[in-house]
């Protein structure tokens, strides 16, 4: 469950930030290569919020895909998790995009 | 994309109290969106039955990004799927894992002004990264000092075989925690206080998940691997090895009693990261050991050399 860790930072962060009102939603950049599960970050958020001006608000999760640009080639091409070797059959396939973890900001009421 | 909601349908039809998605020949896509200011906490993906769970949301197109327009910095408005009513958009942009990356920044920095090499072991439980620690030590005993920061969520029963093994050793309960993070092993520092020019084991929580997230401050990640977990474990756990600079494959002496493709695996291991370093051990026999020990002790020296660069 890192997924609770991360919530527990977001939340610290957010109220920080956030001198006055309500949040009522939160935008995250989740790359889908990333390790972390959005359906858990909203279960954690939801626990987190709990008590805080972030009680009841909206995680909005922004995905981004996996991207990956062959050693041997140089082709790009969206990835998965697990990835098929490129079209040249390359297997080195370095992962550009789809790491992100990343907080874009909030809506305050 | 749903303006409401930031999902991917194509097509899509929007009511004040719900919206619906139609997706050509695919299952209807019906959101309930409730009026109020709060209104996107009561929304619905009564899609998600109907779908794989991880792609509840359709097409790749879908997860197209929102694009956002500001109109006074550091206030966005217009976010694509429609603020909430009366919200102003206060922009951010932050790593969700910046507090921990601080810190481990500032740990590699104390580490690295000592010329100490601290290197950051991953791996399921029982996979034998505590009895490859005890059989480093004896074999660099005298030559490289070396030190354990032991991870587990209860007991010092490992502290306590490193200990006898005859290196210092700080034991870290997690309880409930799963891994390891940069402020635990903050603390941990100050009160071990390795020797300058020593190597640091930092043994994480036997997990081959959690821990791939987070950034300790080490030199380099290592996974551990033992024979009796199977060759496809790369493919199964793409993220700590992703994540990881090492790969040991330990318990290669057992391999002429399980089922296990050493060449399957290497290969599972470098398609999900072509730049890893492998070793393979028995602390056991002492296969490979020669090997590792070696690599270990050229690390100390590279970072001795480079302290000393530092120090002139």
């Amino acid at each position: 469950m890192h997924e609770l860790s991360l919530m527990e930072d977001l939340v610290t962060t957010i109220e920080q930030k956030v001198e006055r009102g309500r949040v009522a939603a939160v935008h995250l950049e989740i790359g889908r290569l990333s390790a972390v599960v959005p359906d858990a970050l909203r279960f954690c958020f939801e626990v987190c919020a709990q008590g805080t001006r972030l009680e009841g608000a909206e995680l909005c999760v922004r995905e981004v895909p996996g991207r990956a640009r062959c050693r041997a080639c140089g082709a790009e091409q969206e990835i998965d998790l697990l990835p098929p070797p490129c079209a040249c059959g390359s297997i080195e396939l370095q992962v550009i995009a789809g790491r992100e973890l990343r907080l874009e900001g909030v809506e305050v009421i | 994309m749903c303006a409401i909601c930031g999902c991917g349908a194509a097509g899509h039809h929007h009511e004040d109290e719900g919206h619906v998605h139609g997706q050509g020949e695919g299952p209807v896509h019906v959101h309930a969106h409730g009026g109020e200011a709060g209104h996107l906490r009561d929304h619905v993906h009564a899609v998600e039955a109907e779908h794989d769970p991880g792609h509840a949301h359709g097409g790749e197109a879908g997860h197209a990004p929102v694009h956002v327009q500001g109109d006074e910095p550091g206030h966005v408005h217009g976010y694509a799927r429609g603020l909430a009513a009366g919200a102003r958009m206060l922009r951010i942009e932050q790593e969700l894992l910046a507090r921990n990356d601080r810190l481990a920044a500032r740990n590699r920095g104390w580490l690295e002004a000592r010329g100490i090499v601290a290197l950051n072991l991953v791996g399921a439980p029982g996979t034998g990264k505590t009895s490859l620690l005890e059989e480093t030590a004896r074999r660099l005993a005298g030559a490289v000092e070396i030190s354990v920061l032991e991870g587990d969520q209860e007991t010092d029963a490992d502290a306590r075989r490193i200990r006898a093994a005859g290196c210092r050793a700080l034991q870290i309960n997690t309880g409930a925690g799963c891994h390891l993070d940069a402020a635990m092993i903050e603390g941990a520092l100050a009160r071990l206080f390795p020797a300058r020019g020593s190597i640091l084991f930092v043994e994480n929580v036997g997990n081959l998940v959690c821990p791939a997230l987070f950034d300790l401050g080490e030199a380099a990640k290592v996974v551990v691997l033992s024979v009796t977990e199977g060759d496809d474990k790369p493919l199964k756990y793409p993220h700590v090895f992703r994540a990881a600079d090492v790969f040991v494959l330990n318990k290669t002496d057992l391999l002429p009693h399980v089922h296990f493709d050493v060449e399957a695996c290497m290969t599972n291991a470098r398609r999900m990261n072509p730049d890893l370093q492998i070793f393979r051990t028995s602390a056991r026999t002492g296969e490979g050991m020669d090997v590792w020990c070696g690599w270990l002790a050229g690390l100390v020296e590279g970072r001795r050399e480079v302290t000393m660069e530092g120090a002139r």
